[in-house]
């Protein structure tokens, strides 16, 4: 017999917040949420991007304008951000493609720092790029 | 440790009404767990406070709650082991409140059915053990107490209602790795699609919390393995 089963009013689910909240999560909910944020950062990027490309359209001078604000240090240091964003997605990326086929799924955690390794030395190498190219 | 007095922040919800928290006073000793508080609150305190336990060793799996934000099992978790003056108990996320600490369970335990598994295995912990007269194998029951820990603490789990949940998963994977004579294909096609096991991303937390080791987020990665060598396979020609 099948019985008709009470619905009740209230979950507590937290939707898209819950990607977010890692309070007392470990490792791999962190990794999860810093995904998340990098990937939309990085769609959020490109929009931006696609827009500063539209400046070309008005003409030279608003384009020189912008490059040189693209020169300051400030700009140069969403550069580094830039770069972390496409970093952490990407190698992180790897370790999820690589671990949801089954690969090193017990040592998911070791897989994940020693990509953020690979990961912080190229930071430090492209922040070191970004910051040291002479201005042309 | 001597006895301390902790205060409990307890979640408490009565349907038709606000959820608000409660906060209570109890005294407690080196060996208090926090179902016992629990206990000593609705017995000393406040007789309104519902919430399920059964078997206070951590086999029977329905006293699954939060506790500081941690999805744990209430009967084994010391309340001077946390370490906090304030201990906040919630009940478990991603599942219908019935009331203060009770979640409805039904639709988490429905969802073992289609992975078809069986309470018990052959028990692999005595693989050269003589087994006595009359007895076949050794068996023992599956390691997953359905405590629901992994569905609370999935972050993927509280944004997509249908996902199937790292539980189910995990039994759909046991039948296909162990499938007893049934065929494996059925629980795969089960799992093969967005709100399967697909949708995990590979947090990893249901696995940090399952107090019984089931270990649900490989369970999850090894089917996806299977479904993708058989896939692979398909594109050859092979079955």
């Amino acid at each position: 017999m099948v019985q008709e089963r009470q619905t009740y009013g209230l979950i507590r689910r937290k939707g898209a917040w819950s990607w977010l909240d890692v309070r007392g999560r470990r490792l791999g909910a962190w990794a999860f949420a810093l995904n998340r944020l990098t990937g939309l950062g990085l769609v959020l990027y490109l929009v931006i991007h696609l827009l500063v490309l539209s400046l070309l359209t008005q003409g030279e001078s608003r384009w020189n304008d912008f490059i040189a604000l693209a020169k300051s240090p400030a700009f140069l240091f969403l550069d580094v951000v830039l770069f972390f964003g496409l970093l952490f997605h990407g190698l992180n990326g790897i370790r999820v493609a690589l671990v949801g086929m089954g690969l090193g799924v017990e040592r998911h955690k070791t897989l994940f720092w020693v990509l953020m390794t690979i990961g912080a030395v190229l930071l430090l190498l492209s922040a070191w790029k970004v910051f040291s190219s002479p201005a042309t | 440790m001597a006895e301390q007095t902790v205060q409990f922040k307890v979640f408490r919800y009565k349907q038709g009404e606000r959820p608000s928290y409660q906060t209570y006073t109890v005294r407690v000793d080196p060996r208090t767990t926090v179902l016992r508080a629990l206990e000593q609150i609705r017995q000393e305190q406040d007789g309104t406070l519902a919430f399920r336990h059964s078997c206070f060793h951590a086999s029977c799996g329905t006293c699954g709650m939060k506790v500081n934000g941690q999805e744990v099992l209430a009967c084994v978790t010391n309340v001077l082991e946390l370490g906090t003056p304030v201990v906040v108990v919630e009940p478990l996320d991603n599942a219908p409140l019935i009331t203060d600490l009770v979640v409805d369970m039904g639709d988490f335990y429905a969802r073992y059915q289609p992975a078809g598994m069986p309470m018990i295995r052959e028990s692999e912990f005595l693989p050269d053990s003589q087994v006595p007269e009359g007895v076949e194998h050794h068996m023992r029951l599956e390691n997953c107490i359905e405590c629901g820990l992994c569905l609370s603490a999935c972050p993927v789990a509280g944004s997509d209602p249908l996902y199937l949940g790292p539980a189910a998963l995990a039994a759909a994977w046991r039948m296909v790795e162990e499938p007893r004579g049934r065929d494996p294909a059925t629980v795969l096609a089960w799992v093969d699609h967005e709100h399967g096991c697909w949708r995990c991303h590979a947090a990893f937390e249901c696995s940090e919390v399952c107090p019984s080791n089931v270990d649900p987020a490989g369970a999850i990665m090894a089917l996806r393995r299977e479904l993708t060598r058989r896939k692979i396979g398909q594109l050859f020609g092979r079955r």
